[in-house]
């Protein structure tokens, strides 16, 4: 009996994480998707919005419930200033230097946070009603285990239902599937990125908030490794294929504790995991598990 | 005719350094030699990756972790036998290690062998990616490479890392092996194999129509690439004398990535120029996160404003470059065209 | 020299080429037309290693006794034995300067190792010298030998495309293929062409496999055409019998 529950706590945890994971892979998904773009920033905007939600919470006196709808929404505009600053003026520029320009957007907002938050450790402010812990067939979980992927499953209801109903969705993947016939088509290109962008911002602020709930400390640097690893779940999973990101957030996810608690020997490499699982997927189908082959014209 | 005059130009310059060496050595301070330590380290270091990233177009994200092997082949090589026991206390090194001890251009050899060997390995699978794909590539294998070395502790002593490295850098193998990685790549680069790599970085399609192997070239950049990144990161090491697993993420790699940028992909008086600049900088723009005392009044400094600079820098540079506002009509430059 | 046999070329659904059989002899100028579409490209793709055909077979014999099968090899393996192409949508280094696109033909014929570059050991100086000579030499032939350091991507189309072939020939091909050398050329210029094919054939000893659109040239020049129409092979003969087929003239006006 305590094995099995054991297990399932694992087994939570894993889909969790997952789930965290998933809400960050598509953001990077969407964006490279249209623009074939790795938007390095990616992780720290995902690390902003917990921020924006700590000083909207600690230092407002707005309710806790206001602040974790207003701080994504401020978060996806913060999105769409980055595409405007960095990667807009270089459309159409070779891709080398675009990520490159990704990288030096990663490295300032990481350094604005540092700067602005400053480098010592803050604790978020987790609402009495997402953390506290409840008893389930003799265990004890906290809830917000649970609440992480319900809520990341009904963002990705919605996502999907706008994406395939919705004009805007649909310009959306026309622009993934082919840019230039997309952009004859007589849609308006700036728009849609700048959606694409505050969207992905959007639902990686919510990561954050949920994050905070569940890892409730907050470092200026926290976004880096979640959004490498987001990133490598979203290429797992086929990048620009955003079921695919959510796929392979779970496989990181659930990996990742799995190895911790079947191996705890190796649990040191645990980040190493990410990276290793990449490896393979880049080496075997570099398309993602869920991506399509593309052959190049000649 | 002109290749008379270039040969002039290299060896006036070669007397130039010798001379300022000697000079800076015997009338500066211990803390301006260590700029001139860093910069040269940081010429190698910018030199090498443009060799992968500028000239055969290669997006490598990897050169922290190749230095990371550097590093720590001469700490463990050239640290005295009594040393290693001391840094060891929790786990004893492997066997075959305890009682090595080697010389510096040994330890640097075999630095940059084995880094070169890695890059071999590594780069093998993987050199066939496009730009992106390739970049988070090798940025894995650098996290991963990090990770080991903080997990393998009778090796590499996990995340304790190593002290008491010798310091055996000095200005002369600094400089001494900046020059040679100077020379080096520009005559790789003025023969058929830097123009084969340059063919790889223009248009793959056509470079392997015209017989070009793309994978032996690729894997043969590459490792030279690495060889020169362990030197480096070697040098560094025993420029510290400290070293840990730390040290090696990504942050360095972005500051050889900002050189890289900064000189010109694929431009060798560029690197060498803009590595110089970016390291002295580096330290001069230190007070920027530090507090500076002016006696009566105190300015508060404020960590992390040097990166948000250095970062800024990077991105407007990239942009201004790409829209083409500053033309690259340098005249002469130390470069791999023209003959 | 070169023959074809049996060649199918799918992509997923696509059938870009359906049983193609073709036979060039040497020192043969061999032309292969077709409406835009036809898989004329795809059969150089794959003649050249660019793709992996689903079927069929290559075999390449340059000096009649040796046969070598191509199907399959890689691009550079190719290129090794003696097949180089040009490129319909031209494929230059483009930030490379003119003499440089060309001494880079010569990269796949060097003999020495990188180290004997690096050291510049006397061997490799000598080396090189000579083909550098020898990109200057076909520099002159296409009459570009003025613009040599000018950057090749600076060049007007014209000229690129000739760049193009120069650089095909500093390979030491034996057979070249010519993806639309023609295009964008006035009457005068695919004059002067047909001229140069003739003159490159002859000094080189070259066999020519030929892709135009501008029936002029390869009525003028070819001993042999293959007519293609949606990757089937429709019609081949010497010139005058394809003007005359009847299926050649409906596929390129379109019937009904």
């Amino acid at each position: 009996m305590g094995d099995v529950s054991i297990f399932l706590q694992h087994l939570t945890n894993g889909i969790s994480l997952g789930s965290l994971y998933a809400l960050i892979a598509i953001g990077y998904t969407m964006v490279y998707g249209i623009l074939r773009l790795i938007n390095f920033a990616h992780g720290d905007i995902f690390m902003l919005g917990v921020y924006l939600t700590f000083y909207g919470v600690i230092y407002t006196p707005l309710p806790w419930w206001l602040v974790f709808i207003l701080a994504p929404l401020l978060t996806g505009f913060i999105g769409i200033l980055l595409e405007k600053v960095a990667y807009k003026p270089l459309r159409g520029s070779a891709r080398i230097t675009i990520l490159i320009s990704a990288i030096g957007a990663s490295f300032l907002l990481q350094n604005l946070g540092i700067v602005i938050f400053g480098g010592r450790p803050r604790a978020f402010p987790v609402p009495q009603l997402l953390n506290h812990v409840i008893k389930l067939g003799g265990v004890s979980i906290n809830v917000v285990t649970f609440i992480i992927p319900a809520v990341s499953i009904l963002l990705l209801i919605g996502l999907t239902y706008f994406t395939t109903k919705t004009k805007t969705g649909l310009a959306m993947r026309a622009l993934s599937k082919d840019y230039e016939t997309a952009s004859l088509m007589g849609i308006d290109i700036n728009r849609i990125i700048s959606i694409t962008f505050f969207m992905g911002s959007f639902l990686a602020a919510i990561g954050g908030i949920l994050w905070g709930s569940r890892y409730p400390q907050l470092m200026p640097l926290m976004g880096a490794m979640p959004g490498l690893k987001s990133f490598i779940a979203a290429v797992v999973g086929g990048i620009g294929n955003i079921t695919g990101a959510v796929i392979g957030g779970f496989i990181l996810g659930l990996g990742e504790i799995m190895l911790v608690a079947f191996l705890p020997r190796l649990s040191g490499y645990r980040d190493a995991f990410a990276f290793v699982l990449l490896i393979i997927i880049l080496l075997v189908k570099p398309s993602g598990l869920m991506g399509n082959k593309v052959t190049e014209k000649v | 005719m002109r290749e008379k005059s270039k040969t002039h130009v290299t060896l006036i310059i070669l007397v130039l350094t010798i001379l300022g060496l000697f000079l800076a050595n015997r009338y500066l301070d211990a803390y301006k030699i260590r700029i001139i330590n860093l910069s040269g380290i940081y010429v190698t270091l910018g030199l090498s990756m443009n060799l992968i990233n500028g000239m055969t177009g290669m997006f490598s994200l990897g050169h922290a972790g190749f230095m990371a092997i550097g590093a720590y082949t001469v700490g463990i090589l050239t640290m005295p036998v009594s040393m290693k026991q001391m840094n060891f206390f929790m786990q004893p090194i492997v066997p075959f290690l305890a009682n090595v001890e080697w010389g510096f251009l040994p330890a640097l050899l075999a630095a940059g062998l084995i880094a070169a060997l890695f890059g071999v390995l590594i780069g093998a699978p993987v050199l066939r990616l496009t730009d992106d794909y390739l970049a988070i590539a090798t940025l894995g294998f650098a996290e991963i490479i990090r990770v080991v070395f903080t997990n393998t502790q009778s090796l590499t002593n996990g995340a304790l890392g190593l002290k008491g490295i010798p310091n055996h850098t000095n200005t002369w193998w600094s400089w001494g092996v900046a020059l040679v990685t100077m020379w080096f790549i520009s005559f790789l680069m003025k023969g058929t194999y830097g123009k084969a790599f340059l063919a790889i970085r223009e248009d793959e399609v056509a470079a392997r129509a015209m017989g070009i192997n793309l994978f032996k070239h690729k894997v043969m950049s590459f490792s030279f690439g690495c060889f020169f990144a362990g030197v480096a990161g070697g040098l560094m090491a025993a420029l510290l004398g400290t070293i840990d697993p730390n040290m090696f993420r990504i942050t360095l790699t972005f500051n050889i990535l900002l050189i890289v940028v900064l000189g010109g992909l694929g431009k060798i008086g560029g690197t060498v120029i803009a590595a110089v600049v970016v390291t002295v900088m580096m330290e001069a723009l230190r007070f920027l996160d530090e507090s500076i005392d002016l006696g009566l009044v105190q300015i508060k400094g404020i960590p992390g404003m040097r990166m948000v600079v250095f970062s800024i820098i990077l991105i407007f540079v990239v942009i201004v470059r790409e829209k083409g506002f500053l033309k690259r009509t340098k005249g002469r430059e130390l470069t791999y065209v023209k003959n | 020299m070169l023959k074809i046999e049996n060649l199918d070329m799918r992509f997923g659904g696509v059938v870009a080429c359906n049983n193609f059989n073709g036979e060039i002899g040497n020192g043969q100028i061999v032309g292969l037309i077709g409406p835009n579409g036809a898989g004329k490209t795809t059969i150089f793709n794959v003649v050249t290693g660019v793709y992996k055909p689903t079927a069929g077979r290559i075999l390449f014999s340059p000096n009649g006794s040796e046969q070598h099968q191509l199907t399959g090899l890689s691009p550079d393996r190719i290129a090794k034995l003696g097949v180089c192409r040009t490129f319909q949508n031209i494929r230059l280094f483009g930030e490379l300067s003119v003499l440089e696109n060309v001494f880079i033909g010569n990269h796949l014929r060097v003999k020495s190792d990188v180290f004997s570059t690096v050291l510049r050991l006397p061997h490799y100086v000598t080396e090189e010298k000579r083909l550098y000579e020898k990109s200057l030499y076909l520099l002159e032939k296409i009459g570009l030998q003025d613009t040599r350091d000018e950057k090749a991507s600076s060049l007007p189309y014209g000229m690129q495309r000739r760049l193009e072939i120069a650089r095909a020939l500093a390979t030491d091909p034996k057979l070249l293929l010519l993806d639309e050398p023609a295009a964008g050329m006035n009457p005068q210029e695919t004059k002067e062409l047909i001229q140069f094919i003739r003159e490159i054939k002859q000094e080189f000893g070259l066999t020519i496999f030929l892709i135009e659109h501008h029936m002029d040239v390869i009525m003028e020049i070819s001993e042999k055409i293959y007519v293609l129409d949606h990757g089937v092979l429709i019609a081949e003969g010497n010139p005058s019998e394809i003007q005359r087929n009847e299926r050649v003239v409906e596929a390129y006006l379109g019937v009904g």
